[in-house]
């Protein structure tokens, strides 16, 4: 009976190099033309900010919170790292109370993240968050 | 109908700004995630979601696959007259849900 022998390490390594983590990433001039689309050119950092951790130890669920001076009209986010640059847009109606939105998000790698807020009176404003991800979300 | 919590003060003095929490279950499916058998998972996200106060909006989301699963949106109405709150969302399948609460304003 002849067995196959395969070294443990290598064959831990060979599993590793199976798991089908690479899904086509937005780039970072990807979401330069869509806040160039958006804004056309006229942002500028500040105003608004966007609050995410620094370290981020599981992508699957990150808690975000996006905050944008009075007289915004709505607020976009961006993660160059994500397969889909997009991550959400908010538009806040004549009831709202405050321009802030709170919610959880995928980032699928080390990256960073740009919020964009538009206001009524027709400026532009940006903040950017880079953060380090240690367990990505596109497995599980 | 998927299974939400909301979060909604019963009462509020005009003019308080009120923050409003929803937490839906929904896979939110990316459409990024292999199954067992190789092929993608088809995306499924809830797509759009709005909030009305009296009929009138308090915001409205676009959503991407790049919110989370079981999503969490916590957000602020100001409080002018009693009335409904209204939450609804639709999903990749065409399902849209709508959950409503009171909210009571207290005058003076």
């Amino acid at each position: 009976m002849s067995t196959l022998i395969i070294p443990r390490r290598a064959f831990v390594l060979s599993g590793l190099a199976l798991i089908p983590c690479t899904p086509a990433l937005a780039t970072v001039p990807q979401v330069a033309s869509l806040i160039q689309a958006l804004t056309g050119g006229a942002d500028r950092p500040g105003r608004v900010r966007l609050d995410l951790p620094l370290l981020v130890e599981n992508g699957n669920a990150v808690s975000m919170t996006v905050t944008g001076p009075a007289g915004t009209s709505s607020l976009h986010v961006f993660a160059e790292g994500n397969p889909n640059p997009e991550v959400i847009v908010v538009r806040f109606g004549p009831a709202s109370g405050q321009p802030r939105l709170a919610t959880r998000i995928r980032l699928s790698t080390s990256q960073t993240v740009t919020a964009v807020a538009v206001l009524a009176d027709g400026t532009f404003w940006t903040d950017r968050v880079e953060l380090i991800v240690t367990l990505a979300a596109c497995l599980e | 109908m998927a299974r939400v919590l909301l979060n909604v003060p019963k009462t509020a003095r005009r003019g308080e700004v009120i923050e409003i929490r929803i937490l839906i279950a929904h896979p939110m499916e990316s459409g990024q995630r292999r199954a067992d058998t190789g092929g993608l998972v088809p995306r499924q996200i809830i797509n759009q979601f709005t909030c009305t106060y009296n009929g009138v909006e308090v915001l409205s989301l676009e959503l991407h696959p790049a919110i989370a699963a079981n999503p969490y949106f916590a957000f602020y109405a100001r409080a002018d007259a009693s009335g409904p709150i209204v939450l609804s969302w639709v999903d990749d399948a065409g399902v849209s849900q709508t959950e409503m609460a009171e909210l009571g304003v207290l005058l003076g």
